[in-house]
Formats: structure tokens, C-alpha cells, sequence
């Protein structure tokens, strides 16, 4: 655009204004790209806050928070996995599997209940990634059979989805139900848990690695950038996160049921594409995440508050809200490139 | 199944590579039939036959759709909900009559398969996300249009289209078999056709040379579409009620399955019809083998998980050669 002015006589006031303006539009595309979701959000709580009396209780923040502990480890895993450029479709049976898991191993105590399942997702992690690293077939294809494998396991050890293990440890249901200064432990462990997400993926190595190979895989590479090891470690993480998940989950319940969790990696994957992650990779925030999943927990509450709406209508206004982002997003991408 | 061609002394490996991909699924369907007509009781009875070709034609049909798309690089995760929303417009409209619901149906197919193609070819987005969105959405309006309830029904001539009889085979295998032809003359005499792998062969090439490139794209989204809504009109047909929070549920994945099972790759380009029909009869085959000899069902979703692996894995080989 600039290059036509060049031989302008005002050309050097002229080029300078429309580099500040360019800049200025790209910083302002920027902030919407990254900040939207949070934007949205906090529109959404402003007018539920307005409208409906209820929604301001401290009570019921805590119920949306507790409620949306477990789809946030799941969007954390998968944000890992999103910005490799990759997809982890596996987690939302794992999930089920690790609350399983958790119930069933409850009986031989606290310790048992948490080692269990994590071992079992994590080592479907590691054989989704070595997969995906080494034999590169598509991650798509790949944790899908990780999600017809990991659904076929759980129904294998609960007698076909018709035996649901009560939590025998008395300790660990306490850790899904307890509290702590008000606030539910299962939302402080996913505090702790996002922070040391936040620090992995800005201020170390592994986290740059992360970055670099969804931005280019071959860029990467030649950088020295250990590649396979990178996206083995994302999809491990991804399947530990969903176990924890589901033990936290199980905890809650006091039992591991087998029939939640169908299509969780698509709540997961619509709040981290909505929390502003490009689905190329290479780029997102684990704020946004946060943001994106706190969005769609917060809408599916405004809807329990409505009581003469239909609780079907939380999904068709989800996949309005996703479509809608997904759109914005991909205009502002261009935006920024033309710019 | 597959491995015991590669435990076989090979002649030539390299020529085995190329060949098990390409004919690997048929090989499999013809050890599994044998297999079974010597060790599973009844098997080559026409009743059972027949109950497994009614099972499996919905799943063809999506199947089909569902081809088309990923031969151009694309995905559709939103046939469950194509077919939910067929399913809970059906009894609205029944009582003007068989060809009212139909139409009303497919109508339904039209326009989610427009948007998606709209999201996809227009605003670019990956169809993965493009198709998300309606895979969430779609079922939910569905629940919501049809107020959650199960609907019977009770028109003649729709329950005929679900479980009649023409000439000693179920119309439901006739329209399915018919359907096949269709899609399998669309992609290889056509110019539709050859336009649609083009894209998925090499999309920035294909614009250059100045091919319909957005146009194609969301016709082929609408041809998947109005496929899964008549997967989804014949299966209220058959079991004569309309449940749209169980109609097509987890179709996607069976539907992807048959596809890459049936060697389709992933990465667009190619679009191989008949594999497609085998990889949903092998499906089919398997699970109904693992039914008849009391396995369980979780049991054999494990078998399935190592059998796309297997297919996709054997496929890829090809393709770095």
C-alpha cells in the first residue's frame, strides 16, 4: 500500500501516518483477537447480574465455578494440544474412564484413587503421541480411536456401563466436596493448576517448543526444537489432565458414572477456539481459554435460570456463540494481515 | 484381516504396499465372510442378511456424504445433527402427506449443509470448527423443534419406505444401493466430480486454473447434508418414531470410519465410493461377527479403535513411498 507514495514529495509524513494508523489497527485487532471472549463474558455476566437477581449470590458464582472445574482441565490439556496444531478428540473418554477409574480405586485409598486413573490416561496419551509424533497420521484419526479404545476400556471394567463403583474413600470424596475460605477445593486445584499452566507455556522452554511447532513444524525443526518430543509431552498432558478430571468429577459425585462425558472434547475444543486459540496453531492464550470456558458455563446457568426455557436451547446458543466467534475471529486474522 | 496379508511371504513388497490399501478392505470383508460361514451358526441365512444390510444403509448413506467431503480435504461433524433435525420435522409435516415431510426434511439438509459450506468455502474457516458449531447446535434445535419427546408414526407409506419389501430386498437397501450408483457416477464422470478432487488435491492450483472453487465447496457440503437427512428420513422410517435426541447419534464416527477404512485418505484428492460402501460392511461385519459369538460390546469398540489405526497406518505408507 505504502509503496505507490514513495515518490511523493510528503511522502516520509505520509508514510509515517499510515504506518501509526496500520499499527494502531493491528494493535486494537490484537487486543479484540486475544481479549474477545473475555469481552463477551463480561457482557454476558453484567446483563445476567441486571437481569436476574439470583445470578448475583455468592452461592451461585461458586456453582458455576465448581461446575466448571472439570471442562477447564480438559480446555487446558487441550489448549497444549490446539496450539501444536494438533486435536485431542480422545479426552472427553477419558474423562469417563478416569472417573471410573477413581471410583473403583477409591477403595484401596486417597492415593489409589488419584494414581490410577492418571497413570491409565496418561499412558493413552503416550500412545496417542507417539503415534501422532512418529508415524504422523492425522491427530484426528488418531485420538479417535483413542476415544472408541478408551470408551470400549471403561465399558470393559464396569460391566458394560451398567456397574457404577461407589467412592469408598471417605478422604477423597471430601476433596470434591470440601471447601476451603468458601471456594470448593476442586476450583482451587484448577487455580493452581491453570497458574502452572500459564508458567509452562510463557516463561519455559517447553512452552516456547509448544508455540514454535504450531507455528511451523519445519521452522521448528531447524531450529533444533526437539519436535516429536514436544507433541508426545502435549498429548500426555492432555490425557493426564481429562483422568484428573474425571477423578475430580468423581469425587464430587461420591460415584463413577459411565454414562457423562459424550462430546466433552467438543465443549473443550468450542471454549478454546471461542477463548481466541487459532485452530492452526501457533497461536492463544490460556486466559482465553479460561475465559471461553467461563463463558459457556456461565451461559448454560443464565439458562437454568430462565426456568420456562428449555435447557436444549444452551447447545443451539452455544453453537450460535461458537459459529459467531469462529467468524469474528477469522475476519480479524485477515483484518490484521491486510493491514 | 489385514495383518495376516502382511504376515503372507511377500513377492513383492513394495507392490503389496501399494496393493493392500486399495483392495486391503475387500480382502478383509472376504476372510470375515468366511470365517463366519464356517464357524457362526445361521449366518448365511437370508434373514440375517437382510437385517444386516438394513442395519448397515443408513450408515452407507451417510458414509457416502461423508466421502465426498473429505475428498475435499474437509470434514463434516454435523450428519448426526442433519439427521436429528430430519427426524424431529418429519411428524410436523406427516400430515400433509409423505412427499410434504420429505421435502421438508431435506429442505433441513439443504440449509445446514449451505451454511456449513458458506463457513467453510467463504469465510474460511476450518470445517472441523465450521461444522462443530451445528454438530452442538443442530441437535439441540432439533430437541427443541420436536419439545423432546418421541414421536410415533404412523404413515403407511413411510413405514413401506423403512420396511417394505420391493422384489424380496428391503426398499431401504434399494434406495441405499441406488444412492451409491448416483455418487459413484457424480465423482467419476462428472465434471462436479473431477472439480471436487481437484480441490482436495491442491486447492491454491485449482483456484489458479480458475475452477468454481467456493461454489463446488458448498455444493459438496450440501450433497453430504441432504445425504445425512435422508439417512435420517429412512431411519424414522424404520423404527416408525421420531426421537431426535437418538436419531444419528455418533453417526460422524461411524461415518469417518467407513471412509478411512475403506482407504479414502484424509488428505483429499481422492474419493473411493465402493471402499467406502465395503468399510461400512466390514464395520458391520465385524460387529455382528463379535455379536453372534457373545463378545461385548466394549470389546468390540476396542476392536474398532485398532482397526482404523490399522487402516489409516497402512494407508500412509503409501503415501510417503
Amino acid at each position: 500500500m505504502t509503496m505507490g507514495i514513495v515518490s511523493d514529495p510528503a511522502a516520509p509524513a505520509a508514510v509515517a501516518e499510515d504506518t501509526r494508523r496500520a499499527e494502531r489497527t493491528d494493535r486494537i485487532v490484537g487486543i479484540v483477537q486475544r481479549q474477545g471472549a473475555l469481552a463477551v463474558l463480561a457482557v454476558v455476566v453484567l446483563f445476567a447480574v441486571a437481569a436476574f437477581p439470583d445470578f448475583r449470590s455468592f452461592d451461585n458464582s461458586a456453582t458455576i465455578l465448581v461446575a466448571a472445574a472439570p471442562p477447564m482441565l480438559i480446555a487446558l490439556g487441550m489448549t497444549f494440544v490446539i496450539l501444536t496444531g494438533g486435536i485431542d478428540l480422545s479426552v472427553g473418554s477419558l474423562y469417563v474412564l478416569g472417573g471410573v477409574l477413581a471410583a473403583w480405586a477409591s477403595q484401596y485409598g486417597l492415593l489409589a484413587a488419584f494414581a490410577v486413573p492418571l497413570l491409565v490416561c496418561g499412558a493413552i496419551g503416550v500412545v496417542n503421541g507417539l503415534l501422532i509424533a512418529y508415524t504422523r497420521m492425522a491427530p484426528f484419526i488418531v485420538t479417535l480411536a483413542a476415544l472408541l479404545g478408551a470408551r470400549g476400556l471403561m465399558r470393559a471394567i464396569s460391566a458394560e456401563g451398567s456397574k457404577t463403583y461407589l467412592v469408598g474413600d471417605d478422604t477423597f470424596r471430601r476433596i470434591g466436596n470440601g471447601s476451603f475460605l468458601d471456594i470448593g477445593y476442586p476450583v482451587w486445584l484448577v487455580a493452581i493448576l491453570l497458574v502452572l499452566g500459564m508458567v509452562l507455556l510463557s516463561r519455559t522452554r517447553f512452552g516456547h517448543a509448544v508455540y514454535a511447532v504450531g507455528g511451523s513444524e519445519d521452522a521448528a525443526g531447524l531450529m533444533g526444537i526437539a519436535v516429536r518430543r514436544t507433541k508426545v509431552w502435549v498429548y500426555v498432558m492432555s490425557g493426564l489432565l481429562a483422568g484428573l478430571a474425571g477423578a475430580i468429577n468423581a469425587a464430587k459425585l461420591g460415584s463413577g458414572v459411565t454414562v457423562l462425558g459424550t462430546g466433552m472434547e467438543l465443549d473443550a475444543i468450542a471454549a478454546v477456539v471461542i477463548g481466541g486459540t487459532l485452530l492452526t496453531g501457533g497461536a492463544g492464550t490460556i486466559a482465553g481459554t479460561i475465559a471461553g470456558v467461563l463463558l459457556l458455563g456461565v451461559i448454560q446457568n443464565l439458562i437454568n435460570q430462565v426456568g420456562n426455557l428449555n435447557s436444549n436451547w444452551q447447545q443451539v446458543i452455544s453453537g450460535g456463540f461458537l459459529a459467531l466467534v469462529v467468524v469474528a475471529q477469522t475476519y480479524l486474522v485477515k483484518l490484521r494481515r491486510i493491514s | 484381516m489385514t495383518e495376516t496379508a502382511v504376515a503372507r511371504p511377500a513377492v513383492d513388497l513394495s507392490r503389496l504396499r501399494d496393493w493392500l490399501p486399495k483392495y486391503g478392505v475387500y480382502l478383509a470383508i472376504v476372510l470375515l465372510v468366511l470365517y463366519n460361514i464356517f464357524f457362526t451358526p445361521y449366518f448365511l441365512t437370508w434373514s440375517n442378511v437382510r437385517i444386516q444390510l438394513i442395519q448397515v444403509a443408513p450408515i452407507v448413506i451417510v458414509a457416502l456424504g461423508m466421502a465426498l467431503v473429505i475428498g475435499t480435504e474437509g470434514i463434516d461433524l454435523s450428519v448426526g445433527s442433519v439427521m436429528a433435525l430430519a427426524a424431529a420435522l418429519i411428524p410436523l409435516y406427516l400430515g400433509y402427506g409423505v412427499i410434504a415431510a420429505i421435502v421438508a426434511s431435506v429442505v433441513a439438509g439443504v440449509a445446514v449443509g449451505f451454511i456449513n459450506g458458506v463457513l467453510v468455502a467463504r469465510v474460511g474457516l476450518q470445517p472441523i470448527v465450521a461444522t462443530l458449531a451445528l454438530f452442538v447446535g443442530g441437535r439441540g434445535l432439533a430437541v427443541v423443534i420436536s419439545q423432546g419427546q418421541l414421536k410415533d408414526v404412523r404413515n403407511p407409506d413411510l413405514i413401506y419406505l423403512g420396511s417394505g419389501d420391493l422384489f424380496g430386498v428391503p426398499v431401504l437397501v434399494w434406495i441405499a444401493a441406488a444412492l451409491v450408483l448416483v455418487v459413484a457416477f457424480l465423482v467419476r464422470r462428472t465434471v462436479f466430480g473431477r472439480r471436487l478432487l481437484a480441490i482436495g488435491g491442491n486447492r491454491p492450483a485449482t483456484e489458479l486454473a480458475g475452477l468454481p472453487v467456493k461454489r463446488v465447496l458448498i455444493t459438496v457440503y450440501v450433497v453430504c447434508a441432504v445425504l445425512a437427512s435422508i439417512a435420517g428420513l429412512l431411519a424414522v422410517a424404520r423404527i416408525q418414531s421420531s426421537d431426535a435426541s437418538a436419531v444419528g447419534l455418533l453417526i460422524e464416527l461411524s461415518a469417518i470410519t467407513a471412509v478411512v477404512v475403506g482407504g479414502t485418505p484424509l488428505t483429499g484428492g481422492k474419493v473411493r465410493v465402493l471402499g467406502t460402501v465395503a468399510g461400512a460392511l466390514l464395520m458391520q461385519l465385524v460387529i455382528a461377527t463379535m455379536i453372534k459369538h457373545n463378545l461385548q460390546p466394549s470389546t468390540t469398540e476396542m476392536v474398532q479403535a485398532v482397526i482404523i489405526l490399522i487402516a489409516v497406518y497402512v494407508a500412509r505408507e503409501r503415501k510417503t513411498r
